[in-house]
């Protein structure tokens, strides 16, 4: 039973080339949609990366013997960390959207544990970012999972709708 | 694969260790089994808002998070055609957004390109109205062990 509050959340409207304050930004994004569904939280961020969160939550369990978070919102977490990280670096929002993303499940992320996503722009160019990150929960040493990919920009018609 | 089959929204879900039960984050996207074609499940999952990202369109990682199933349940299926009792782990993936997920049911299936006896290989197709025309495509390996017992 969905309830209404996730069936009709008010929409994020961010016009291409505003400098967007990453903090308000990541927020309004992770308010609405899949992102608010899977409850991504704002961390951090600096010239070139981001920090998001997961908190563990049940209906997200993908083994349900041993309670281990699904892989899949861990996908959808380092794909938003990661296309934040664009932002962040570029300073300004630009309508973008994943070419491709390559992730390494380096080992089970612990039940009820938090994940954290920490990605990073390594690489800007006109009409690409390059981006990898890591997901973790607790050691930044010890990842759960590694993260490459490739944002392109596009034009902003079309890029969502109304 | 039997006949009694049937999606979780027929009525309680499949046993855990039924090739085909889909997970609780899978239930709670909407993720069901469509059909099955050919002995390999098809996942379908209608356009909720739980499933968008930029407005109007499906979530890259609700996209990813169903190729994922796909290959799960797609390889689940052989190995219990095969009668290999196996616990699988996923190692990684690789995933080519090839168009924007738009407001429609979508599709995805797996085909196993090999399972042997510790690493399995799996390509997942997913799809709306056009099944020539697919919204994402990826490839995903998996760890195979003997289950313990």
């Amino acid at each position: 039973m969905e309830d209404a509050k996730n069936k009709f959340p008010p929409r994020f409207n961010i016009p291409p080339g505003v400098g967007m304050d990453p903090v308000q930004g990541s927020k309004a994004i992770t308010r609405h949609g899949h992102s608010g569904f899977l409850g991504m939280e704002y961390v951090g961020h600096g010239d070139d990366w981001f920090e998001l969160a997961l908190p563990w939550r049940e209906d997200l369990v993908g083994v349900e013997e041993t309670g281990v978070l699904a892989s899949g919102p861990i996908i959808s977490l380092l794909d938003n960390c990661t296309s934040m990280s664009v932002w962040a670096r570029r300073g300004e929002f630009q309508p973008q959207v994943t070419l491709d993303l390559r992730i390494d499940y380096v080992r089970a992320a612990v039940p009820g544990k938090t994940i954290i996503a920490r990605a990073e722009c390594y690489q800007l160019r006109r009409s690409m970012a390059f981006v990898r990150g890591i997901a973790h929960d607790g050691e930044l040493t010890d990842p759960v999972a590694h993260a490459a990919g490739i944002f392109m920009l596009v034009e902003a018609s079309g890029w969502m709708k109304a | 694969m039997d006949e009694s089959v049937t999606s979780p929204d027929e009525g309680a879900p499949l046993p855990a260790d039924h090739p085909l039960h889909l997970p609780p984050y899978a239930r709670a996207m909407g993720m069901e089994i469509d059909r099955i074609e050919d002995g390999v499940p098809v996942i379908g999952m209608d356009y909720t808002e739980r499933a968008v990202g930029r407005p109007g369109y499906l979530h890259g990682g609700a996209i990813g998070g169903m190729l994922e199933m796909a290959a799960f349940t797609a390889l689940r299926a052989e190995l219990d055609r095969t009668g290999a009792a196996m616990r699988i782990k996923p190692v990684n993936i690789s995933i080519e957004y090839l168009r924007g997920g738009v407001d429609h049911r979508t599709y995805a299936m797996g085909r196993v390109t090999r399972a042997g006896r510790r690493v399995a290989n799996v390509r997942v197709e997913a799809w709306q109205a056009d099944r020539d025309k697919p919204v994402a495509s990826c490839w995903m390996n998996f760890l195979l062990a003997p289950k313990a017992g």
